[in-house]
């Protein structure tokens, strides 16, 4: 190829020509960074917005607490709501009819009521059902506990926004497990795994790419959603805080700043951890390994040491060694 | 319970299959002796990749039987009356046979080494480092061991296809299916596929291949059987069958494809 073109080794003249000209992004630009300005320059300028009295209150204790149980519930309620959300997405794809409707019916439920109003009613349980009895139906009784003791009101929280959180996870689970390719359970199929291996050693981690990112967002949402315990009644979450402060204080518009801020710093933080999840189970379909990139290198490595070229994202190695 | 014969390795008896109404297999009987290379053509519809996929059960079997080392596949036999065997147990007899597929279906979150791996140590439990070995070993043997690192997606399709050979090597099977291994290659890739088949058609290897590749069913096969219309139209010896075919539909067949 290189003898080729010495050959003919005439200068290339690269073209220059005019760029068009863009004097809408100019104009909007304008716009846009002049009206940002004028807001900056209201935040310093208006008294109003009380600083003063955010730096006071950013780090109190009552707020610090509040994100601390804000955080609580949000990761109790995602945790509950996914592993829900893989049963019953399992459920929905089963052969067995009765686990197909079933989950079909939660769904239905949890899907179709207002999350306020669940948490209303898990805030009434103990009402509803004041003792908790185990036995045969009317049959014998093997134990009975009172409701309250078990079902706190962070218990009802928890319960009533994971079990909510759920239909919308089972379905976005559902859509993930049917964006793999059918290939890939009939090729595990044919090495002779089983259903649950399949599901989950081949089927699942191929979906979890199409899950993560709405999780991601779900997960953000609960955050705030979180501020609805209140309903339970709930008292301890930032939103819950922060309110009592500015009814105490008569000055709303600084601590809903001081919520605010605790929001987006916590929404940021799960950006940034979602992005890493998106990268792990994103491997060999959007982010492929340093191998490919250079050819030449991994050939050296894999003759030197097959086992460590074999797999060189080996942080992210964990499930596969982990699994047993 | 059946009598187990050693001899052949797969006995076809009489294979229906519907889809519904749409009757695709329509009553298919083929044997495979051990150690042979059974060569499948014809038209597409023939019914020639479902009869394949009956085999190991990836299509339910609608009549007739299928006995793979003299057990029945998918079916216990008691006094008579078939039987449907459970999950785990046709997951079992599927460990015994090898499939390859027209569009690879490797597992693109895994890179070829833990490809090869994966069932190894999932099904057959066995040590990572054995598997590990082993399976750069067939990689090896596919031509591929410096490729052991890459993802599906940084192989060409030929080379996902060599690593799905070697995939299903790794289960020691006794039987290979080979489902169009090589039309979804780019013509200059099949080559490197059909040789890993022939030499492992060489080693002994107990083979059906359905293919349109007329030259390797010609100088690999034992045995050439040509479908049309979900029956057997004709078998015997591939050279017979190519040079010589007895039936107007092979000769229609042959007449377009060489």
């Amino acid at each position: 190829m290189a003898s080729h073109e010495d050959k003919h080794e005439a200068p290339v003249v690269l073209n220059h020509p005019v760029p068009v000209r863009h004097p809408g992004r100019w104009i909007s630009a304008i716009i846009i960074l002049g009206a940002l300005a004028l807001f900056l320059q209201s935040l310093v300028t208006n008294p109003n917005f009380r600083w003063d009295i955010v730096g006071t209150y950013i780090l109190d204790t009552k707020v610090v607490q509040g994100v601390g149980w804000t955080l609580l519930l949000t990761a109790a309620a995602m945790v509950l709501a996914i592993v829900l959300a893989i049963l019953l997405a399992f459920m929905r794809q089963s052969e067995n009819p009765v686990f197909r409707w079933s989950s079909w019916a939660w769904v239905w439920f949890f899907r179709g009521t207002p999350v306020y109003t669940q948490l209303v009613f898990w805030g009434l349980i103990s009402v509803l059902y004041p003792k908790i009895t185990a036995g045969i139906p009317f049959g014998p009784e093997w134990f009975a506990v009172d409701t309250s003791a078990v079902i706190t009101t962070t218990a009802a929280a928890i319960l009533g926004l994971g079990l909510n959180e759920s239909a919308y996870l089972a379905e976005i689970f559902r859509a993930g497990l049917k964006s793999v390719d059918r290939g890939q359970e009939e090729a595990a199929a044919a090495l002779g795994m089983g259903k649950t291996k399949i599901m989950w050693r081949i089927i699942l981690p191929q979906a979890m790419r199409v899950i993560v990112p709405p999780t991601g967002n779900e997960t953000i949402g609960m955050l705030k959603t979180t501020s609805l315990v209140l309903a339970v009644p709930f008292t301890l979450d930032l939103t819950f805080a922060t309110n009592t402060l500015a009814n105490r204080t008569y000055l709303p518009v600084p601590l809903l700043i001081v919520a605010a801020i605790w929001y987006l710093v916590i929404t940021s933080l799960l950006m940034v951890g979602q992005h890493f999840i998106e990268a792990y189970y994103g491997k060999g379909v959007d982010n492929l390994a340093p191998a490919a990139i250079n050819p030449a290198a991994a050939k050296a490595a894999a003759a030197m040491a097959p086992s460590a070229a074999a797999e060189p994202a080996l942080k992210m190695d964990l499930p596969e060694d982990e699994a047993k | 319970m059946t009598i187990t014969t050693e001899n052949p390795l797969v006995r076809i008896e009489g294979l229906h299959k519907f889809y519904g109404q749409h009757h695709v297999l329509r009553g298919i009987d083929l044997e495979v002796n051990r150690g042979e290379v059974s060569v499948v053509i014809g038209p597409s519809g023939s019914g020639k990749s479902t009869m394949l996929r009956c085999v190991n059960l990836l299509e339910t079997i609608s009549a007739g039987r299928i006995s793979v080392g003299g057990k029945l596949i998918g079916y216990r036999e008691v006094n008579g009356r078939l039987h449907d065997l459970k999950t785990k147990e046709i997951a079992a007899q599927r460990r015994e046979i090898g499939m390859v597929f027209q569009r690879f279906n490797l597992f693109p979150h895994k890179t070829a080494l833990y490809n090869v791996m994966e069932a190894p140590v999932q099904v057959k439990g066995q040590s990572r480092d054995a598997a590990r070995k082993r399976a750069m070993e067939l990689l090896d043997r596919v031509g591929l061991s410096d490729h052991a690192g890459h993802y599906p997606s940084q192989l060409s399709g030929g080379q996902q296809q060599r690593v799905a050979i070697a995939r299903a090597l790794a289960m020691d099977p006794e039987l290979m299916l080979f489902d169009e291994p090589t039309s979804a290659l780019d013509p200059e890739l099949v080559g490197d596929v059909l040789n890993v088949m022939k030499d492992l058609a060489q080693s002994g290897m107990t083979m059906i291949v359905v293919t349109h590749e007329i030259g390797f069913a010609r100088e690999v096969g034992d045995r050439l059987t040509f479908m049309d219309g979900g029956v057997v139209v004709e078998s015997g010896d591939p050279q017979e069958v190519l040079a010589n075919p007895q039936h107007p539909r092979t000769k229609e067949f042959l007449s377009r494809v060489l």
